[in-house]
């Protein structure tokens, strides 16, 4: 049995705690916390009961008891980080990471924040601590990426990456291109089905494709790129005209996050795409093809986000860590 | 003088050297090398376009050398624009020189617009072009895509570029 504590329960919080407690995966629960209260139990927490408070009075457990006091005493083997990304500062999750790392806790986690700004001082910690930090669910959802990357790819040189990274654009794209909306429409019909934020700013001027293209490359080169390296461009400019002048050639227009090391390519724009491409991926789907020296082309395609999705990523890192580092009982 | 030619040769090792080889004893640079394999054609066949800088006067022994080695012509022509690429631009393109923009292309002399299309939906409202390119070289290609990435940087036009096939 592997324990865990679980920081974050919100769409992804709630997806993983559900997921934990109706399969028999052998990880129990025994710490959890949102942003008004927390709750520890050494034997395993009632997470239908936590989540039913959760529903009832919006928050789990115990107001007395916060994020941090869970992280710095429950008792778990791993700490699962799901709080809201904060893309500036990384906080407060940078802080809980830290502090598991410092208990000798592995870390799974889906916060882009935190590994996209303080990647290299977190994995050095865990590498110094003996233990795991694992983030599977930061890039591109319920596709395994990382896995992909550590163990089908072990030993290829990864030349390249080309990617679409982010759902809410295509969908955007993808109603664009198939009924001639505009940008503003088919931005209101994405709120409207839940796909885009109040504020779209995040996802369609490209900077969640290039914070996920900065994990990735930091991931893979180990080059310490940041945000502000990525050429962005986003698609709040695109028109109509210009879906359908594509269209007239057989392809269409997708926001493509790219990394090619040797050409010094790093970018995320609207790029001309043939529409029978394997990037060309439907609605709030996400694709990403890597190139390597011995498998040459390889490409993933697959949801992006969702609850039940993102807890897929987030288990799979568990279960990884599980058969690596617990001792079984 | 900059020579196009499309030959037909069998497709066996040593065939592309052997149609190579005459290019460079005439004094010819080759430029560029480009396959073709159609589908309408024996399996066997192979079809390449060439593009080669040629000293004046030696087109004629060229031809010869290439029809002793069994290579058929089946054109040699002066359309010398190899590389293709279509990008869209987005933004006010007549109120920012759309003939400018076009010019800065067409006068490098390696490569030129050879088609755009074009969408007004009203007065004040940003156009919509398709513009395609030809250019002799990958090289000269990439460079003319850096003109207009700086050109269009400079008139806030918004430039969408193809994905280039993976290689």
């Amino acid at each position: 049995m592997m324990n865990v504590a679980l920081i974050g329960l919100g769409s992804v919080g709630k997806g993983v705690a559900g997921m934990l407690a109706q399969k028999d995966l052998g990880i129990a629960i025994t710490g959890i916390a949102d942003s008004k209260s927390g709750c520890m139990d050494p034997g395993g927490l009632d997470i239908a009961g936590l989540l039913a408070n959760k529903t009832k009075r919006g928050y789990c457990g115990d107001q007395e008891i916060s994020a941090s006091d869970v992280i710095r005493k429950a008792d778990y083997d791993a700490l699962i980080e799901v709080t809201p990304t904060n893309a500036l500062t990384g906080e407060p999750a940078i802080g809980y990471i830290k502090a598991a790392l410092l208990r000798k806790k592995h870390v799974v986690t889906s916060n882009k924040g935190p590994i996209a700004l303080a990647y290299k001082e977190l994995h050095a910690l865990a590498v110094k601590k003996g233990v795991a930090l694992r983030y599977e669910a930061t890039v591109a959802g319920a596709i395994p990426i990382m896995h992909t990357l550590e163990h089908g790819l072990a030993g290829n040189e990864i030349l390249a990456l080309y990617g679409v990274l982010n759902g809410t654009c295509n969908y955007i794209l993808t109603r664009m291109a198939a009924e001639g909306l505009t940008y503003e429409q088919a931005l209101l019909e994405a709120r409207e089905m839940g796909y885009a934020e109040a504020d779209p700013t995040y996802d369609v001027q490209g900077i969640d494709a290039a914070i996920k293209l900065v994990i990735l490359a930091n991931t893979i080169w180990g080059n310490g790129i940041r945000l502000n390296d990525v050429d962005r461009t986003g698609i709040d400019l695109l028109t109509p005209d210009a879906m359908r002048l594509a269209d007239d050639e057989g392809c269409t227009i997708r926001l493509i996050a790219e990394a090619i090391p040797r050409k010094h390519i790093l970018r995320v724009s609207p790029r001309i795409i043939e529409k029978n491409h394997p990037l060309v991926v439907e609605g709030t789907l996400n694709a990403l093809t890597l190139e390597t020296d011995m498998a040459k082309e390889i490409t993933l395609i697959g949801r992006g986000a969702g609850s039940i999705e993102t807890a897929s990523a987030i288990i799979g890192d568990l279960l990884f860590i599980k058969d690596r580092y617990v001792q079984r009982a | 003088m900059q020579v196009s030619m499309k030959l037909e040769m069998k497709d066996s090792p040593g065939q592309l050297v052997a149609a190579l080889k005459p290019m460079s004893d005439v004094g010819g640079n080759i430029i560029a090398v480009i396959h073709q394999r159609e589908p309408e054609l024996d399996e066997d066949t192979l079809n390449v376009q060439i593009v080669l800088e040629l000293p004046e006067g030696r087109l004629e022994k060229l031809v010869a050398l290439l029809n002793e080695q069994g290579v058929r012509i089946q054109r040699i022509g002066e359309e010398r624009l190899l590389y293709k690429r279509t990008v869209i631009l987005i933004g006010h393109l007549m109120h920012t020189d759309l003939s400018d923009t076009v010019d800065q292309i067409d006068s490098t002399g390696f490569a030129e617009v050879c088609e755009l299309a074009m969408s007004m939906p009203a007065v004040n409202e940003r156009s919509s072009s398709r513009i395609t390119i030809k250019a002799v070289s990958k090289g000269d290609m990439e460079a003319a895509l850096a003109i207009l990435r700086r050109v269009s940087h400079q008139k806030s036009l918004l430039l969408i570029e193809p994905l280039e096939e993976i290689a």
